[in-house]
């Protein structure tokens, strides 16, 4: 349950902070979510990075299907990704869910001497 | 340049190796390490997603949906219409925008008008703007990085950016014009402005660097940019100084003619001209000086534009149309790009009403028409470059012998910022002719000690836009030809028709009066006498109104026959000229179809001259059987250079091939290198003469003959193109590859290759490799104005929109847009998709 609930907080403090932040606010809102929602760091990491994921693969794929793929193809034949902008939107979803979690764990440690569970 | 390599950067192996580190040991219960150990890996991994590796862009930034890429993956709903209000306006205006994107602009003043021009240009195509004029200034290293270098050194030592500055200073002469180029200005920096980072052009996201402020300076560059793509290279100076090191002045004149045999003139033959009103007199010294001097030079320039940028125009007059009304055509030929070179757009104010393509970067429309008017140009091919040989005092270069004394240079001191390097400082000079383009410190060979100062029309002041300010609002012929006598550089064929029913062509320019051979070589430049003595007057440049025939045209060709009192050198195409004199000639009852027809024309002419040649000269017999096959598909040809056409393959390379044979072994004796003889030199000189001592090949003890040269070219001619056979590209159109490249060339996936496009830069539809047509536009003056146009293109500079490169598929099956010429009262319109209305409030 913990573990929904820090993913859904995560994608939409991550998604407030696009608005005002630079692209790395993703990193805040999942430390901030993993502070308030404390967990191990393993199930933090992993929220935080699932958390991003759906947002980053998420918009990315509306923009893309609203878009009909005109752009992603092209970028991801720069990439090279082969020209697969499905690739693109996953991609996209995996380098900011790392981030993320990454922030998320590093949360996690941060109310480490409370007991977990 | 490749971006981005598919490989892991080194940010991800840290992680994945901390990430597998925390989970097996365990520090409890101090977890303030594992927390800073965290943090600083998190931060790190930030750090290097947030920077740029390389040619890697920012990758973090570059993916965030909300900040990167994503951002400008346009929907394909995408609406335009907006509220806007900026200070800097005076009144109310609206832009009404077509289905294709074309903006009507509608303002209440000029100024305004400008505003909206400049702001609309921003916000379609800033990327290019900034490019294209950051390149002209000899600033491309601040993008490219150190590779760029020389380029930006060429740039500033052909004194680009003292050309804009002369340009600039000559605008700020004119208040009332002033005013017009503030506000281009004024608008394309209030859309900078309004600019947030998410929504830069995709291109800055990649190179990761951010628009600069625009200026009135850059405006000029733009146009000098124009000007060094039509101007620079139409002249041969240094590779004819080193022809002239080693043939003699006969031999000479047989490979580098003035007068083509096969020119059809654009100014209609039999023409009088007047007697010059300038007579330039050659100095005394140029026996032994200028014409006996065999010195050679090993100095290139490095980015000499295409000899072959080149363009079609003509007009026909209400007697050879069906309608009665004239047709006027044009279709300038250019390096394709994409975002494309223009933005077509319609301009309306109280002052004028003009329809046509612009080039972003600069106000007013360039081609085009209005109410009662068209008009079109073409380049003018004409030499207005020389180089001076300067003798100085010591390496300072801070003195230069000149007419018996020590004179004192100008220097500028030349900073060239670099990306991820150190700032390059060069110093160059400038002298009473212009700056020293090559020197010991700057040349592709440093062999050479030859200091060359280069005199060139483009850096003398003048004001170009006010030529298409005024053209904009022309309403007859005299109002055309005052808008263009003030044109300087580049030199164009301004071709004209009116609802009147006039039709002319001013082949308009700020040209040196040369005296004989003046300025085909290297001069020297250490004293006043081999200086240009003065300029063609105005009024004698060649022109022509309303001729008996009913038509002009002008495609690069030289622009007069030998009856012209004035040495006009120049880099001059002349097989297409000839074709299309040959249609129009011959056809009555013209309609704007046909037109469209004749800009699409395949007929390869030179090909017909040469068939022959190449059938009478063949040693049938001594071919193999692979070769008999090319020869077969060859007979079988039509003569057109259509996108399938095999014979046009075959005929272009054996023709190439035959070429070699002939000239290669003379020309090699020229060391660096002499200028080829141009395109149908080798077919006017066979034409005389069908055993000329350049065909026999010095190189053996035999004596070759035509006959040689023929067989021996096909015979080299079917190995290259057996293996094209094998490739599967014995096609024109596969051989060539028409391709529309990104102005990035490193970007292939920005480009549109592949296209299937025939023709040639011999051929009326000029499309090469990655050049050609780059907007054609037919307009017949009929009331109501019927008139087409295309771009390879699209109206949106976005790689990311549905409008990126719309018109390339109708540009490359030879069909056109109608051009929808708005009225006042057609705002309320079904043409119209999207309004943005600006105002002051």
């Amino acid at each position: 349950m913990k573990f929904l609930v820090a993913i859904i907080l995560t994608s939409l403090l991550a998604f407030i902070s696009g608005l005002f932040l630079p692209w790395w606010g993703i990193a805040i809102a999942s430390l901030l979510v993993a502070v308030l929602v404390h967990q191990k760091a393993g199930k933090a990491f992993f929220s935080g990075l699932l958390g991003v994921l759906f947002l980053w693969a998420g918009l990315a794929w509306w923009i893309d299907m609203k878009n009909n793929g005109v752009l992603s193809k092209k970028i991801a034949a720069v990439l090279p990704l082969g020209g697969n902008g499905m690739l693109l939107v996953l991609v996209t979803g995996l380098v900011g869910g790392i981030v993320a979690g990454l922030a998320a764990m590093s949360g996690s440690f941060l109310r480490s001497k409370e007991s977990v569970r | 340049m490749k971006l981005l390599k598919n490989r892991m950067q080194p940010g991800f192996i840290v992680n994945f190796l901390y990430l597998f580190l925390s989970f097996t040991i365990i520090l409890p219960p101090m977890r303030i390490v594992p927390f800073l150990i965290s943090a600083v890996v998190t931060a790190g991994v930030v750090f290097v997603l947030d920077k740029q590796w390389g040619k890697i862009p920012p990758m973090g930034k570059f993916l965030s949906p909300q900040h990167g890429l994503w951002q400008n993956a346009e929907p394909a709903s995408q609406r335009f219409d907006a509220d806007l209000s900026f200070p800097d306006l005076r009144g109310k205006a609206e832009v009404y925008f077509d289905e294709r994107l074309v903006p009507h602009v509608f303002a209440e003043n000029d100024e305004d008008l400008y505003f909206i021009q400049g702001y609309l240009h921003a916000k379609f195509r800033l990327f290019q703007m900034d490019l294209q004029t950051k390149a002209a200034e000899g600033r491309a290293s601040e993008i490219a990085g150190a590779k760029a270098i020389n380029y930006d050194k060429e740039q500033r030592r052909l004194g680009m950016k003292f050309a804009a500055e002369n340009a600039l200073k000559e605008i700020e002469k004119d208040p009332a014009g002033k005013i017009l180029f503030d506000a281009y200005t004024k608008g394309v920096n209030a859309y900078i402005g309004s600019l947030k980072a998410s929504a830069l052009p995709i291109e800055y996201k990649i190179l990761n660097f951010k628009p600069e402020k625009w200026t009135n300076l850059r405006t000029a560059l733009l146009l000098k940019m124009m000007a060094k793509t039509l101007s620079s290279g139409t002249e041969a100076d240094l590779a004819n100084t080193n022809a002239k090191s080693v043939f003699l002045p006969e031999e000479l004149k047989l490979l580098y003619p003035q007068v083509p045999d096969s020119l059809v003139p654009i100014v209609p033959k039999g023409t009088m001209f007047d007697p010059p009103g300038i007579v330039p007199v050659q100095p005394a010294t140029a026996d032994s000086l200028y014409f006996g001097n065999k010195q050679t030079v090993t100095a290139k320039e490095i980015s000499k534009p295409d000899i072959h940028n080149g363009s079609n125009n003509w007009v026909v007059a209400g007697s050879k149309t069906l309608s009665g009304s004239p047709i006027l055509c044009n279709d300038p030929h250019l390096d394709l790009s994409l975002p494309s070179i223009w933005y077509e757009m319609q301009l309306q104010s109280p002052s004028g009403n003009a329809y046509g393509v612009s080039l972003p970067g600069s106000p007013f429309i360039i081609i085009g028409f209005n109410d009662s008017i068209a008009w079109g140009v073409t380049n003018a091919q004409r030499d207005v470059k020389d180089y001076f040989e300067i003798k100085f005092r010591d390496n300072t270069k801070k003195e230069y012998w000149f007419d018996g004394k020590w004179q004192p240079t100008t220097q500028r001191v030349e900073e060239i910022k670099v990306k991820g390097s150190t700032t390059v400082l060069d110093t160059v000079a400038y002298t009473i002719f212009g700056p020293v383009l090559f020197d010991e410190s700057f040349s592709t060979e440093l062999s050479t000690k030859r200091n060359l100062a280069v005199r060139w029309t483009a850096h003398d002041p003048s004001n170009e836009g006010m030529t298409f300010y005024k053209l904009n609002r022309a309403k007859n012929y005299a109002e055309y030809e005052e808008a263009i006598k003030t044109f300087e550089c580049p030199g164009q064929n301004f071709v004209f028709a009116s609802k009147a029913g006039d039709i002319a062509i001013w082949q308009q320019g700020k040209f040196p009066a040369r005296w004989i051979d003046q300025g085909l070589y290297i001069m020297p430049g250490e004293d006043s006498s081999y200086m240009w003595q003065g300029f063609i007057p105005q009024a004698e440049n060649p022109h022509s109104k309303n001729p008996e025939r009913g038509f002009l045209e002008s495609a690069n060709q030289r622009p007069v026959d030998s009856t012209y009192p004035y040495f006009i050198p120049g880099s001059y195409i002349t097989p297409r000229g000839a074709t299309i004199e040959k249609y129009l000639s011959s056809m009555n009852g013209i309609t704007p179809e046909d037109m469209m027809k004749l800009q699409n024309n395949y007929f390869n002419l030179l090909a017909e001259d040469a068939r022959g040649i190449l059938l009478q000269f063949i040693r049938e017999g001594d071919l193999n059987a692979t070769e008999k096959k090319y020869l077969d598909i060859y007979k079988k040809w039509d003569l057109m250079a259509s996108p399938e056409s095999k014979g046009q393959t075959v005929y272009q390379l054996w023709y190439e091939s035959a070429e070699r044979e002939i000239w290669l072994d003379d020309l090699q004796r020229v060391n660096p290198q002499a200028p080829w003889p141009g395109g149908q030199i080798s077919m006017e000189v066979l034409k005389r003469d069908t055993a000329f001592k350049f065909i026999d090949n010095i190189n053996t003890p035999q004596v070759e003959t035509l006959y040689d040269a023929v067989t021996t070219g096909l015979k080299k001619a079917s190995v290259e193109l057996a293996k094209l056979e094998a490739e599967g590209k014995l096609e024109w159109t596969k051989f060539k590859d028409p391709t529309v490249l990104h102005l990035l060339e490193a970007l292939p996936a920005f480009a549109r290759k592949g296209l299937h496009v025939g023709g040639g830069w011999d051929i009326i539809n000029a499309m090469k490799h990655t050049h050609g047509p780059s907007w054609r536009m037919v307009v017949q003056l009929s009331t109501p104005t019927e008139a087409y146009g295309v771009y390879p293109g699209g109206q949106s500079g976005n790689p990311g929109s549905k409008f990126y490169d719309d018109y390339i598929d109708t540009w490359a099956e030879g069909k056109y847009n109608k051009l929808w010429f708005m009225r006042e009262g057609d705002r309320a319109d079904k043409n119209i998709k999207w309004t943005m209305k600006f105002s002051k409030e």
